[in-house]
């Protein structure tokens, strides 16, 4: 018998909505509250509990670290790899404004923000996924009575 | 003014915060004192949302309590799941500290702008010409998604790269990958 059936139902309900509202909260960010961070850190929360219930071993198995070491690097050149093609669009580094021609309705800079956002969002989710696992990954996991 | 029911809401906040944290101090159980620190976020959250600072209570509120409290809880699981009882000759050092440090914000509070005045420094200078500038330069309708991610874009790429190297400098220190596994084979 499952000592944790409760658990378990709930967040089986609960993950799916954590990762929608965290994409919310990323690809909404020129709207509303929220960006990459706040969504990266939301995304990996749903990781998270789902180790923390599941356990280890079938979180890395759903995300494998690999990925997240993957992510972290692919992130930050993400970033840094729009700045460096707004150089060749004959802008400063960072400067969105050439990235589309559609100079009237601002395009450029929508473009330019989301992808920023993205690598941000690639970076976050990854390096809090790194960190906990590296933490969580040096304990066995909790036993039971410590629930 | 001082009957303001958002005025009264910062207060109690406030004061719970201030009872949250002395409860941290106070308390022995390492477990209750994690949980705790997630709860004085959540109330730190809903402070900065009536002071309508809503990307920072966001983020507060998933840092803070989410993030942290559970990379907390690991490292709590490294060691003990009770405090020392600390000797009262250190307590009287820490007390001294806080004593100076806390008169010398004091001292400094006069200094500070009125709450909301329109010439404090974040509201007159750049602050100004982001707001009176966005709605042409970027077209977006959150201004601080504006700031972030193209006026300032230089210093978010700053943060990505701290972030990205906070995770090197744990994968260094701690290893990572399938360690666990191949110790349990």
């Amino acid at each position: 018998m499952n000592p944790h059936l409760i658990l378990r139902v709930v967040s089986k309900l609960l993950i799916p909505m954590i990762v929608v509202f965290g994409f919310y909260v990323q690809f909404h960010g020129d709207y509303g509250a929220g960006g990459g961070f706040q969504a990266g850190v939301i995304l990996a929360v749903a990781v998270i509990l789902y180790a923390l219930i599941y356990g280890m071993d079938a979180a890395r198995a759903a995300v494998p670290p690999s990925w997240a070491k993957w992510g972290a690097a692919a992130g930050a050149l993400l970033y840094m790899g729009v700045g460096v093609v707004t150089l060749f669009t004959g802008g400063n580094f960072l400067d969105y404004d050439g990235l589309h021609p559609d100079y009237a309705h601002r395009a450029g800079q929508h473009i330019g923000i989301l992808l920023v956002e993205l690598g941000v969002l690639m970076t976050v989710v990854s390096v809090m996924l790194i960190i906990f696992y590296a933490f969580a990954g040096r304990e066995p996991d909790m036993s039971d009575e410590e629930w | 003014m001082i009957f303001d029911p958002t005025q009264i809401l910062d207060y109690t906040l406030l004061v719970l915060m201030l009872v949250v944290g002395f409860a941290i101090v106070r308390m022995r159980n390492l477990f209750a004192a994690v949980m705790l620190t997630g709860v004085y976020s959540l109330l730190c959250a809903a402070w900065f949302v009536s002071e309508d600072a809503v990307d920072v209570a966001f983020t507060e509120a998933a840092v803070g309590a989410g993030i942290s409290t559970v990379l907390m809880l690991g490292a709590m699981l490294l060691t003990a799941r009770e405090a020392d009882p600390v000797s009262v000759k250190r307590h009287w050092m820490a007390f001294l500290f806080v004593l100076v440090a806390g008169g010398a914000l004091l001292f400094a509070v006069p200094d500070m702008p009125v709450y909301g005045s329109i010439e404090a420094p974040v509201n007159a200078h750049v602050g100004a010409e982001y707001i009176a500038r966005t709605p042409e330069d970027i077209a977006v309708p959150n201004m601080v998604t504006a700031v972030l991610a193209s006026y300032r874009g230089f210093d978010t790429m700053g943060e990505t790269m701290v972030i990205f190297a906070a995770a090197l400098a744990v994968m260094l220190l701690l290893g990572f990958g399938g360690k666990k596994k191949e110790d349990q084979e």
